[in-house]
């Protein structure tokens, strides 16, 4: 097999530990506990290694990243090799002064992650009083010379405020704000029937995001991307297995792909035993679904697999069974009425038979079948 | 068309530098990357917010022994500034 291309991204999931409690995380259900962290040294040999194999952008993520006390030691040390650091938080761990001690340690870019657009709805999705101290972080953010980039997680709980969201972010002067779509794998999965908004509703949001994207043009960017769910074709995943994403999860096991943990038959390895470079270049987990071999029908003679590379191995899995399906969110996939049907079941507007819920805070939860 | 005596300079979060593993420039800002060829890194280079389009113009003339740059250097800067990576200081 040829040499692989160099990864562009290096995500670092330093800890699944959070203060928030959203039920529309994406972590796994089996949060890593604190003592199974990689320690700064470990996360310091990591950035090394993912730097000189190319990795050039960076994330902090988790879990909150701010709960980790050697987050400076680790963003200096990013600067030094070159990256271009983003940290993706909730604003609770930080204040005024440590925003301005990650400006001069060269961090470059800070999202700030909002529930919804009001006290209200934003502090009962969090599980915790947050919105009045993630307005103050992102002017800090916008005081320290960064722009001042938004993330709306947007589910059925919130869809219907993406107006007042937008209005918000306009009235802070953001520069950037981005509508994300819940990702529905871990807490998001389970909490699936709560989350999942109507078709109407993913439209009606896309129409006003449209507007308002023409309405400030030149002075905020506004991201929105229709969830796969509805698209009827699946969203390449992580960009190509293997292609340009590394993910490193809080202990230390390197996925391609943050929710590629647990997926049968996947060979991972944790940083602790082997490098980056062999990870990236050797390690079968990487090569597993690198280029077309692992493809089964419809995909393999499909004249869109270049654009797709049949979607979301995680994906297939959670809802198949297995991951060299196609991505069921995909119309010529022969699962694609398991999508269907979970559409249906919020365009029904059934009441879920179980209660939503909220991600503990860095316990495991105890799943009884 | 802009003021030949603005001073265009990389928008605030733009990062450019040079990537060996990818034997190229690149532009780096917050989540993304684009990788540059050789004309783009070179009037990117020059975006310092001290020079003004100007002066941009005749150090690159100047730097590449080049002539008539001009055009380029005004087309690449419409761009730059519709997709955000430079402003006029
Ligand atoms: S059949 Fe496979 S390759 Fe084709 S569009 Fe669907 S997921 Fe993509
Ligand atoms: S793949 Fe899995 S494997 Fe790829 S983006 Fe999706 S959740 Fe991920």
């Amino acid at each position: 097999m040829p040499k692989p291309p160099p990864p562009l991204w290096l995500l670092a999931e330093v800890t699944h530990s959070c203060p928030l409690q959203c039920p529309y995380c994406s972590n796994p259900l089996d949060l890593i506990p604190k003592k199974d962290e990689l320690d700064t040294e470990n996360w310091l040999r990591v950035l090394h290694e993912a730097r000189q194999i190319g990795a050039a952008q960076l994330g902090f993520s988790g879990g909150e990243p701010l709960v980790r006390k050697d987050l400076e030691v680790l963003i200096g040390a990013s600067r030094k090799l070159g990256f271009y650091s983003n940290l993706i938080t909730s604003g609770i761990g930080m204040d005024a002064e440590r925003v301005e001690r990650f400006r001069a340690l060269g961090l470059d870019h800070i999202q700030v992650s909002f529930q919804a657009d009001d006290a209200v709805l934003n502090d009962y999705l969090a599980g915790t009083n947050s919105f009045q101290h993630k307005l103050d972080m992102a002017r800090a953010v916008k005081a320290n010379g960064y722009p001042m980039v938004l993330c709306f997680v947007i589910h059925r709980q919130n869809i219907g405020q993406v107006r007042q969201m937008l209005d918000l972010a306009a009235e802070l002067q953001a520069d950037y704000v981005e509508l994300a779509t819940a990702q529905y794998e871990g807490w998001a999965l389970l909490n699936r029937d709560h989350l999942l908004p109507t078709q109407a509703q993913v439209r009606e949001a896309e129409r006003i995001a449209h507007d308002y994207q023409a309405k400030l043009k030149g002075k905020m960017r506004i991201y929105y991307v229709v969830p796969d769910y509805y698209e009827n074709r699946p969203k390449p995943c992580v960009g190509g297995w293997g292609r340009v994403f590394l993910a490193v999860a809080p202990d230390g096991l390197a996925l391609p792909c943050h929710s590629a943990r647990g997926l049968p038959g996947l060979e991972l390895h944790n940083v602790r035993e082997r490098s980056i470079e062999w990870i990236w270049n050797e390690s079968p987990g990487f090569n597993h679904f690198r280029g077309e071999g692992w493809m089964k029908e419809p995909c393999r003679t499909c004249d869109e697999r270049e654009k797709d590379f049949g979607g979301c191995h995680c994906q297939a899995f959670k809802l198949t069974g297995d991951p060299t399906n196609a991505d069921p969110t995909c119309a010529k996939s022969p699962h694609h009425h398991l999508v269907e049907k979970a559409i249906d079941t919020s365009e029904l507007g059934l009441v879920p038979a179980k209660p939503m819920v909220f991600r503990q805070r860095n316990k495991r939860l105890e799943v009884k079948g | 068309m802009p003021d030949l005596d603005a001073k265009p300079a990389l928008a605030p979060g733009y990062r450019f530098q040079w990537e060996p593993v990818q034997g190229c420039h690149v532009l780096l800002y917050p989540e993304g990357m684009v990788q540059l060829n050789e004309t783009a890194a070179a009037i990117l280079s020059f975006c310092d917010g001290q020079r003004n389009i100007l002066r941009v113009i005749a150090d690159l003339e100047n730097e590449y022994a080049a002539e008539g740059l001009r055009e380029d250097v005004l087309s690449f800067l419409a761009e730059a500034v519709e997709r955000g990576w430079v402003r006029y200081a």
